[in-house]
């Protein structure tokens, strides 16, 4: 195992010629399903080595190179755990990033909490990272479920339906996002109907029977939260069957191109849906990370790209402001610490360690054969929060 | 006073009466041989009385005490010994565990966790295997013996609760011609040595006419006849049902 | 909700039927014949979703698309005839369950292979040309495909049927289906019989695989959740009957279209009822509900003991001067461990996760090898422990110390409830009808969010303070590791183990010496459901937080694995298979990035070279014929 080491560690920073440096590189230990859940994080991982490769071109961190030790969980919380003992001790890497599904995430976080380790959540979505089950140790990158749901729920108000029908993935992401965007439309908007739930089993919808049964409750509009697989049949299912036809749909995550994308000419016209439209944000910042991750991979970026883009700078940042790898300077210098990601500036609140990141939300349309986003904002994550009462109550004192 | 007592036993597959108002008894120390062509109803007859079928009516006793809806493991704790028609034996046990699992059951020891079976009553065991010729092999796995040996195993196995009655389905089946009378010889010795009751099925007329006492006679499921040897050689019914000429029986004789 | 779209929800599950039975019929005939519990079939019912996505890109027009699910289901056929004679001819005469170790090798390299040939995103294949839209049934649009779907299922079965009921190979298939040594007697050519029926059954895989492309797109999650809906409407049908897989398939897809249909109730005494949430785990009650009142499925019959063409188990003896050296030395050398590589060392790290697997596979093999009962749902002792001692650690407050020892009570009292059902069925319908257990018990914990904690599980499980330290909490592992290996290993020696293997070599001699086979069996599935509780509750403490993976059939099926990859027929073989197992999966998944197809490869090459697994191996080598390690 000891001379094994080294070569399995991925050292993503070691391809550019860089500045020689003198000390030895900080190390950001990494684990990700990475092939259960390939889709969302092959980008991810693409975003990740470009900003590592940018951070050591432009003088690393402190004067040290980075470097990434990736770490494959097998979607499977205990060897995440594993896996995190093993960059820990083994690797002695600085701190912890990464985790996609929300199971992973909390086990990671509550692993830092015992290890005393730095650990920057970047993608898991539950809720309950941040705030039952967060702690000093660990931030959150990505807009949380509450956040995405909170970000759609005005929208929804605004259109003045009555009659809402739900159909999400059958675990804690959909039951949360549902219940999220239930209370507060029911608070904008206190006339509102809720006449059916479709819990379907995650990667294995019933589309047909969930479209149907879905039309005959008549709704005005439908909340959705299915991705991937499950949101492809149901948008065919849906389209064959008429069931969008003068419905409204909302929708959550459908404008991310690793959901969109596949979809091709059949993506649904009109949702209003969280996302992120890379062809169509003009802003600066957009544009040079644009540029610079299409010229290295010939490859246009999705939402997972910018996630892990961001993670590295984020940690980046962390590392500046902290002017020191130990981990309690890192986790203070992350309070309220501020950078600028490639959509917008991003802030790790004090109250609870979540990210502002924001997500853009549009309208679906077709363009040329393939989905698109359009009349899209981007909403700022930091508007879409429940009052700090709340999150006190909710979120462990540290 | 009877071992076993049969008694209007009676049983249906669909629309087909296997087994029709049979009865009959058997007293210790006899060996009763249960006789009759293919599809006379012999084995299911034989499975309700060994407890592995319910009978639709009729009772089986043994001892006056009615066994006919116990299963087989109660039947045995009663004294009954069995052997198949093809040997079942533990075949990852060796030969003398065998049969000190047979008597690990008998002294109520199953459900012991912590000691040792390897060293419960291992003599006893080997005596029990002697007294069928198998103490040499004693240590051999039983999924490697020849099939003559496994039989005597079945026996020893058989022997191991002290049964007042041994049911055996077609104890020689599968046996050259001089294993048979081996066999049987040994059967006959050990059952007349502790005055044990045998019933027997058997498709073999050179066994049944040389080990059996008494021969009980059906077909298509009713009891045509009873009686001793000679009985049963000279009965006109058995001839016309079973035998079909007397030419067979006169050979058997032979 | 109107009769109309009850009758409109019928016709959804006709159609979801169908699929349902291309998948399963396959599997059916293939476990038939050749008694082999095909893990794969999944991954063959996804490769023939993606050949089928790759030939409708270059095919186009109606001839186009239909030539390709047909060339979709020739391709996979093909992929079929390879892998049974390039790998399960050679493992036939292996110890029962053991082509299962190379199925699962095959899902493991056909995913990364699916990743690397067709990359990771979904790929929507074309709708059916000619039948893309819908008509109106009782005024709803009903897709004009399904209803194709609905005649081809039916129609496949009817050409099926024909095949096996009019040509001469269909009476070998049906005679070796009955009885396979028969077939050999007969001199039929048996190899070419395993060949074509693997083939066949590989082919309506792919051909369901192809067919499902209208309507869901290839993923390489596919084949997970096509496998686990193929057993079950083999096993609900009755194993080997076509008609019964048909039945079954309709009952469940119709079962799933109700539930989806009925929507959420509010119940008079309060509460809701949301029976949408039920599909999660609709065909598994099915399963146990069915397999419970009929032990052989719809439409089964009472299987004949399943004998491979091994020889019988060597009879155990207890360990000789050589193996109690090696034992003493490895225990020895794992005392010492710590002080070896340092106490903060990731090896303990690692070792702890071996030594709860070493627990996990020898509970298992209790069952499984000595026992003869095949559990397929194993992993649900592992997690009821791990749920027990986490909950009521974090819930009912009590001493870490104490929640670990309930750890074991809470695995004995789910094999005390599960096994009581479970023993009254032998051989495939064992395996299921425990999988199904395993399944219920997994989703009940994923969806009770209020109590489990749902499918983020439970957080902050961690030792006491003075276990918490890595090398002491080794030590703690390795303790209850030792003991429970040699409190099993005692109890195999012991009256009851004797009985245990007794009930497996013979049922029928068995009852016949007074051992009530259904009551021994019963307490050793207990015996090892609590040993395989502490495993769990050794592992909630050692990760800190448990989630409803602990239940997974994943686990299930990992612990299949490693008994199977160390020899079933020995007692040292699920040490050294979960040993084994649990390093390569480590140390591969952290060298290589494609690490699943490289650890299935690598026990494909175990398969082939120790097809008695890695200890039957060892001993013949050693020309130990009767040595039981």
């Amino acid at each position: 195992m000891k001379g094994t080491k080294r070569a399995l560690a991925l050292a993503l920073g070691l391809a550019l010629a860089a500045p020689a440096f003198a000390q030895a590189p900080i190390r950001i230990g990494e684990i990700n399903s990475y092939k259960a859940q390939a889709a969302f994080l092959d980008p991810y991982r693409k975003g990740m080595e470009l900003a590592v490769e940018q951070a050591n071109a432009a003088g690393g961190v402190n004067g040290r190179r980075i470097e990434v030790v990736l770490r494959d969980d097998n979607a499977n919380p205990g060897d995440a755990v594993r896996m995190a003992e093993e960059l820990v001790s083994a690797e002695k890497v600085d701190l912890l990033a990464g985790g996609f599904l929300s199971n992973i995430g909390v086990a990671l976080a509550d692993f830092a909490k015992q290890r005393k380790t730095f650990y920057l959540a970047s993608e898991p979505l539950t809720n309950k990272i941040v705030w039952e089950g967060g702690n000093r140790y660990t931030y959150r990158l990505r807009p949380s479920t509450y956040m995405q749901a909170a970000m759609l729920a005005p929208e929804a108000a605004k259109l003045k339906k009555k009659r809402w029908a739900f159909v999400y993935p059958n675990y804690e992401y959909g039951q949360s996002a549902v219940a999220t965007f239930k209370a507060l439309l029911k608070a904008a908007q206190p006339d509102v109907e809720f006449v059916s739930d479709q819990a379907t089993p995650l990667g294995k919808i019933d589309a047909g029977a969930v479209a149907q049964a879905l039309g005959d409750a008549k709704p005005d509009a439908i909340f959705n939260v299915l991705f991937a697989a499950d949101l492809a049949k149901f948008v065919r299912e849906g389209n064959t069957r008429g069931l969008f036809k003068d419905v409204s749909v909302v929708s959550l995550l459908t404008g991310e191109p690793e959901y969109l994308d596949p979809l091709k000419d059949e993506a649904p016209t009109g949702w209003i849906v969280t996302g992120y439209p890379w062809y169509a944000i003009d802003t600066p910042a957009h544009k040079a990370f644009l540029d610079a991750y299409q010229k290295k991979y010939s490859d246009y970026p999705r939402l997972g790209s910018i996630v892990g883009y961001s993670t590295i700078q984020a940690i980046v940042a962390g590392l500046k402001k902290a002017g020191a790898t130990d981990t309690d300077k890192v986790v203070a210098a992350f309070k309220g610490l501020e950078f600028d990601s490639p959509i917008g500036k991003v802030k790790f609140r004090p109250q609870d360690n979540q990210s502002t990141m924001g997500a853009y939300v549009g309208r679906t349309a077709v363009k040329d054969g393939k989905g698109v986003m359009v009349d899209f904002v981007y909403r700022d994550g930091a508007d879409f929060q429940p009052s700090d009462e709340d999150v006190k109550k909710l979120r462990p004192a540290d | 006073m009877s071992l076993l007592v049969v008694d209007r036993l009676c049983k249906s597959f669909g629309g087909v009466r296997a087994v029709d108002d049979v009865s009959f008894s058997l007293a210790p120390g006899e060996l009763l041989a249960m006789i009759g062509p293919n599809g006379a109803g012999k084995t299911t007859c034989f499975n309700m009385i060994n407890g592995q079928l319910a009978a639709d009516s009729g009772r089986v006793l043994l001892h006056d005490a009615d066994i006919s809806r116990l299963p087989p493991r109660e039947i045995w704790k009663r004294g009954v010994g069995r052997t198949f028609q093809i040997a079942a034996t533990f075949a990852s046990l060796t030969v003398v565990e065998n049969v000190q699992m047979a008597l690990i059951s008998h002294a109520g020891r199953l459900y012991r966790m912590w000691s040792r079976a390897a060293a419960f009553e291992r003599e006893k065991a080997l005596a029990l295997l002697a007294q069928v010729g198998m103490a040499e092999q004693a240590d051999r796995p039983c999924g490697v013996l020849a099939y003559g040996d496994v039989k005597r195993v079945e026996l020893a196995i058989a022997l191991a609760n002290e049964p007042k009655l041994l049911l055996m389905d077609e104890p020689t089946a599968g046996m050259a011609p001089k294993e048979r009378n081996e066999l049987m010889a040994l059967t006959r010795k050990l059952v007349v040595e502790r005055g044990i009751g045998v019933l027997f099925t058997e498709h073999s007329m050179d066994v049944v006419f040389g080990y059996a006492d008494r021969l009980v006679v059906l077909a298509r499921g009713k009891l045509i006849a009873q009686g001793d040897v000679d009985a049963i050689r000279n009965d006109p019914n058995v001839r016309a049902v079973y035998f079909g000429s007397g030419k067979t029986v006169e050979r058997a004789r032979a | 909700m109107s009769l109309s779209g009850i009758l409109v929800q019928m016709l959804n599950g006709l159609a979801s039927a169908s699929t349902l039975f291309l998948l399963a019929s396959g599997l059916s005939l293939i476990f038939g014949v050749t008694r082999i519990v095909n893990f794969a079939h999944g991954s063959l019912f996804m490769l023939g979703a993606y050949i089928a996505w790759s030939l409708t890109e270059r095919m186009s027009g109606a001839l186009g698309f239909w030539a390709a699910m047909g060339l979709s289901a020739l391709a996979v056929g093909a992929i079929g005839a390879a892998i049974e004679m390039l790998l399960l001819r050679r493992i036939y005469r292996a110890p029962e369950l053991f082509q299962l170790l190379a199925t699962f090798a095959l899902t493991l390299v056909v995913r990364d292979a699916v990743l690397g040939v067709w990359g990771s995103e979904d790929l929507l294949g074309p709708r059916a040309p000619g039948l893309s839209g819908s008509v109106e049934i009782l005024g709803r649009r009903f897709p004009q495909y399904d209803l194709a779907l609905i005649v081809i299922g039916p129609l496949v079965l009817a050409l099926v049927w024909l095949l096996l009921r009019r040509t001469r190979w269909g009476a070998l298939v049906r005679a070796a289906t009955q009885d396979r040594e028969m077939v050999g007697a007969l001199g039929v050519n048996q190899s070419l019989l395993f060949t074509s029926v693997f083939a066949l059954g590989a082919a309506l895989a792919g051909l369901g695989g192809a067919l499902q492309l209208p309507r869901e797109p290839a993923s390489a999650g596919l084949d997970l959740a096509a496998i686990g809906d193929a057993f079950v409407v083999v096993v609900v049908g009755g194993m080997g009957s076509l008609p019964g897989a048909f039945v079954a398939a309709l009952l469940i897809a119709e079962i799933k279209a109700l539930c989806i249909a009925l929507g959420t109730w509010s119940l008079p005494w309060g509460g809701t009822i949301s029976f949408p949430k039920f599909t999660l785990v609709a065909e598994f009650l099915v399963m146990a509900i069915v397999l419970v009142v009929r032990p052989w499925g719809l439409m089964g019959k009472p299987q004949a003991a399943v004998r491979t063409g091994a020889p019988p188990e060597t009879p155990l003896a207890p360990a000789d001067a050589t193996t109690r050296i090696i034992g003493f030395a490895t225990l020895g050398a794992l005392a010492a461990l710590p002080l070896i590589v340092g106490v903060g060392s990731y090896a303990l790290v690692l070792s702890i996760d071996i030594f709860i697997g070493v627990l996990f596979a020898v509970s298992l093999h209790f069952v499984m090898g000595p026992g003869g009962m095949h559990s397929f749902g194993h992993a649900a002792y592992f997690g009821l422990g791990a749920y027990a001692s986490g909950l009521l650690l974090k819930s009912a407050g009590l001493p870490m110390e104490l929640a670990l020892v309930m750890s074991i009570l809470g695995g004995a009292l789910g094999a005390f409830v599960f096994g009581w059902f479970c023993v009254r069925l032998s051989g495939v319908y064992f395996a299921m009808l425990t999988l199904a257990f395993g399944q219920i018990v997994w989703s009940v914990v994923f969806q009770w969010d209020e109590v489990t904690g749902g499918s983020n599980g439970v957080i902050g499980v961690w030792p006491a303070p003075w276990l918490a330290a890595k090398q002491t909490y080794y030590y703690l592992a390795l303790a209850c590791c030792v003991a429970g290996v040699l409190l099993l290993r005692r109890i195999l020696f012991s009256p009851f183990g004797y009985a245990l293997r007794a009930t497996r070599d013979s049922v029928l001699r068995s009852d016949a010496i007074g051992i009530d086979v259904q009551r021994i069996q019963w307490i050793a599935f207990i015996v090892a459901g609590a040993v395989c509780g502490l495993a769990g509750g050794l592992f909630a403490f050692s990760k800190g937080s448990i989630s409803p993976e602990t239940i997974s059939v994943g686990r299930s099926i990992d612990g299949l694995v490693m008994v199977l990859l160390g020899g079933v027929e020995t007692l040292s073989g699920p040490i050294v298979g979960a040993a084994a197992f649990l390093f390569l999966q480590d140390s591969i998944a952290r060298h290589i990035e494609y690490w699943r197809a490289m650890l299935g490869l690598l026990i494909l090459v175990l398969v082939l070279a120790f097809p008695d697994g890695i200890v039957g191996a060892v001993r013949k080598r050693l020309g130990k014929g009767s040595q039981q390690t």
